[in-house]
């Protein structure tokens, strides 16, 4: 089992990035299977992954680092010879139900079929069809460049055992349709439990554990929980600002930065607003008030205060022009930081590489020209980034626990792109 | 590709009539781009003119379409410094060409020029390749390109005065060993190749030595013909 268990890992790599620019929202009730595919395409992300940086669309080649090798995507295009063109409906429908080749052979879990198994035939067909309409590419798909011995794909029997569970969607009876319809766009196109999921000893996703929350491999950010109220669990946020923050990718509560920058730029923006709404209410509806563990942290308070006291020099020369004295923000453009989730969680990682990194949330129909926040890796040492983190997860009534210079100086190397 | 950014251009003129999600409150930032690009100036100077690193370029008065071509080659890795390529990644192609004018239309003086530890012959090598060029080698005056007063020409062709000598060698440098890139043909990157280490030292040199000249604006479109085809300056 242990030698399976690093392809496991792959599967919970996304790669952020692509050339994708805005363009009108397709209506999915739209009498055309066509446009009800390219809608469902985008509400699958497929361009994330398919297309390459100034690649044609969907001619695949995009490069996907894993701690094992580099896979590449493939051309889906119609073109015969390199692409999908000889594909019958049939052939589509089992890549993404069963995650299997024309030929049987194993597909890789980087291709979320794990969760596009959710997704029913009348849905997949129309993705098909879109697919088929589109300009072939002939571009012929380059071979994975895996190590010894995850380049042999019987290996991804084992994990399919543990982790992949072939089947439509069910609804749930007790629950309202527009909740259904949330339940449908989240667990299967969206993919989100491919990042919101811990990674388990075996680096792969258990059904009980989706939507917890998890350190992404390789680009070293944290997805955090949707269900955990005291990390993206969004049952204390009004239905407004979570629509907000999935259509335009800023919100009175917060914004979205990294991989989840690229979800809503190349995929979220793009879903009408009745569909939007629905994930929302699905979205609010499992998140569950999960008792706030004791704020524990590694350094002796003495260190802690002195830490917290240079924070706050250090925030209030650089930071407070922006997020405010008090931590409130400008928000939409400029989030709050006092009573915000997504720093104050047990997991650091966010905030300290927020404060290394900076970032604009992403350029969406609905906010076009976002404000942005400068990276303060050259400005700042070590201990002041510790510093600031720690000043800001713990100020203002904020319930998150102080961090280690050394914490800040390893992610200091984490990959950008 | 045309509809869309057409369909993105229209929604960024619409913005000041938007009014749904990103509701307008009066504790708002300033709706101004000098706000916008506040991610940029702690690298860049508050108006693009250039902070104490010498590897971090001036911005301000470059031509706005040469500015535009280094946005776009930096979103898309054809240009690599990972701080800002991660910066770039989604933010929408008309977004990038507002930044582009906004830099261009700044105008704050260009730096005292630095006092230069190259000799005498270094500079004089580095002036002959700038002026002359080397017909020999095949190299064409660098001014033949970046025009007679070295202020560049609108809209895809940089001036070359008010950059440091650490700058200039490590963009020669970078076209060298492939890790920049502009558009097809790369003119630049067929000048560059030719050059050798102490060519990019010399001219590196001459041209930080260089006083500011009256006018700095770039010369129009078409002002002269270069030596030969650039992707970046289109006829
Ligand atoms: C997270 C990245 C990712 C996303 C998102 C993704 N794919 Fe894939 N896809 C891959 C990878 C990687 C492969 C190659 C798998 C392999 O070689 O085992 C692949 C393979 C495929 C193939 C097989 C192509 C062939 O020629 O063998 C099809 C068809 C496909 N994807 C369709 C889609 C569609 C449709 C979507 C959107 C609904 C999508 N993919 C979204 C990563 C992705
Ligand atoms: C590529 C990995 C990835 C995928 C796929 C993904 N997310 Fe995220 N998400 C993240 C990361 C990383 C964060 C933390 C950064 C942030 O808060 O923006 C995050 C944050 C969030 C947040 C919290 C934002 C806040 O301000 O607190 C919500 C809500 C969310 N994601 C919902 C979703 C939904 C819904 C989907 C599926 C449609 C999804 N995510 C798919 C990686 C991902
Ligand atoms: C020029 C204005 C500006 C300054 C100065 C600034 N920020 Fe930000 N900050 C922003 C913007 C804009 C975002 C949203 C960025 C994104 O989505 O990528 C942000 C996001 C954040 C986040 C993530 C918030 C969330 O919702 O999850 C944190 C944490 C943060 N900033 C901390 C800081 C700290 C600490 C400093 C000082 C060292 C600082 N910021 C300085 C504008 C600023
Ligand atoms: C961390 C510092 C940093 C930040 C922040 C930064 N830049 Fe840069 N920028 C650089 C460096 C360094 C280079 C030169 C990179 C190289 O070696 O090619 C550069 C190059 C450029 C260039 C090309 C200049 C030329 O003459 O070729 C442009 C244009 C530019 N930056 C614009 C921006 C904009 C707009 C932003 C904000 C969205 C920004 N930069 C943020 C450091 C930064
Ligand atoms: C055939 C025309 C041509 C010639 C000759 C030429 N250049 Fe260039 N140069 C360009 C173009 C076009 C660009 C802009 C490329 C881009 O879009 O990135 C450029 C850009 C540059 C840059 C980047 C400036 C910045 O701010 O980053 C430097 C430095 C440079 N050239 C130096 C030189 C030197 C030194 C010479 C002479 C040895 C020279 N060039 C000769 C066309 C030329």
């Amino acid at each position: 089992m242990r030698s399976c268990s690093p392809i496991l890992a792959v599967w919970l790599l996304l790669f952020a990035g692509s050339s994708a620019e805005a363009q009108r929202k397709p209506d999915p009730d739209g009498d055309s299977v066509v446009a009800r595919g390219e809608y469902l395409a985008r509400a699958g992300d497929c361009i994330a992954c398919h297309t390459a940086p100034e690649g044609r669309t969907f001619s695949g080649g995009r490069a996907m680092p894993t701690p094992f090798g580099t896979l590449y995507s493939s051309n889906i295009t119609p073109d015969r010879d390199t692409g999908i063109g000889k594909w019958t409906a049939e052939d589509f429908y089992k890549a993404m139900h069963y995650g299997r080749f024309p030929d049987g052979g194993l597909m890789y879990p980087a291709m979320p079929f794990a969760s596009y198994t959710k997704v029913t035939r009348a849905d997949t067909e129309a993705i098909f069809a879109y697919l088929k309409s589109i300009p072939p590419v002939n571009q012929r798909n380059r071979e994975h460049d895996l190590r010894f011995p995850y380049s042999n794909r019987q290996l991804i029997l084992g994990w399919r055992t543990l982790y992949f569970s072939e089947g439509e969607f069910k609804p749930d009876p007790t629950k309202s349709a527009e909740w259904n319809r949330g339940a449908y766009l989240v667990e299967g196109l969206g993919h989100c439990g491919m990042c919101h999921s811990p990674i388990n000893a075996l680096g792969g996703t258990s059904q009980s554990d989706a939507f917890k929350g998890g350190l992404i491999p390789m680009q070293n950010w944290y997805a955090p929980s949707l269900t955990s109220n005291r990390e993206a669990g969004l049952g204390d946020w009004s239905i407004k600002d979570i629509t907000d923050l999935l259509q335009t990718g800023v919100s009175m509560r917060g914004v979205v930065y990294g991989p989840m920058a690229e979800v809503v730029h190349n995929s979220l923006q793009y879903l009408n607003d009745d569909d939007t709404r629905a994930m929302a209410v699905y979205l609010k509806g499992i998140a569950e008030p999960s008792p706030s563990p004791p704020a524990s942290s590694t350094l002796p308070t003495s260190e802690s205060s002195l830490l917290i006291s240079l924070g706050k020099t250090v925030y209030d020369k650089h930071c407070a022009s922006c997020h405010g004295t008090q931590g409130e923000g400008k928000p939409p453009h400029w989030p709050p930081l006092a009573n915000n989730q997504s720093i104050e969680m047990q997991s650091a990682v966010n905030p300290i590489r927020m404060v290394l990194n900076g970032g604009y949330p992403p350029g969406t129909n609905g906010n076009p020209m976002p404000y942005g926040m400068p990276p303060f890796a050259g400005l700042l040492s070590d201990n002041e980034i510790a510093a600031v983190v720690s000043y800001i997860r713990t100020a203002w009534g904020n319930r998150g626990a102080p961090v280690s210079a050394r914490e800040a100086n390893e992610l200091r190397s984490a990959p950008l792109n | 590709m045309f509809a869309r950014t057409i369909a993105l251009a229209v929604a960024i003129a619409n913005l000041a009539a938007f009014d749904g999600a990103v509701a307008q409150t009066a504790n708002q930032p300033p709706d101004t781009m000098a706000a916008r690009v506040e991610a940029c100036t702690p690298c860049h100077g508050n108006q693009g003119e250039g902070t104490s690193d010498v590897y971090f370029p001036r911005l301000a008065g470059k031509p706005a379409g040469y500015l535009y071509n280094q946005l776009l080659a930096f979103k898309n890795g054809r240009r690599k410094y990972p701080p800002m390529n991660y910066l770039l990644e989604f933010l929408p192609d008309p977004y990038l060409q507002q930044m582009a004018d906004y830099f261009a239309d700044q105008h704050p003086p260009l730096p005292p020029v630095a006092a230069s530890d190259a000799s005498k012959e270094v500079l004089q090598h580095g002036q002959s390749l700038v002026s002359r060029g080397d017909p020999q080698r095949q190299i064409p005056a660098c001014g033949s390109c970046h025009g007679p007063a070295l202020t560049g020409m609108e809209p895809g062709i940089p001036g070359l005065l008010g950059l440091r000598p650490n700058y200039i060698s490590a963009q020669l440098g970078a076209w060298r060993y492939g890790t920049r890139t502009a558009k097809a043909p790369d003119c630049m990157q067929q000048v560059a190749a030719r050059l050798t280490e102490e060519d990019v030292t010399a001219v590196a040199a001459w041209l930080a030595s260089r006083p500011a000249p009256v006018t700095v604006a770039p010369a129009p479109k078409g002002t002269y013909v270069l030596p030969f085809a650039c992707g970046s300056e289109p006829d």
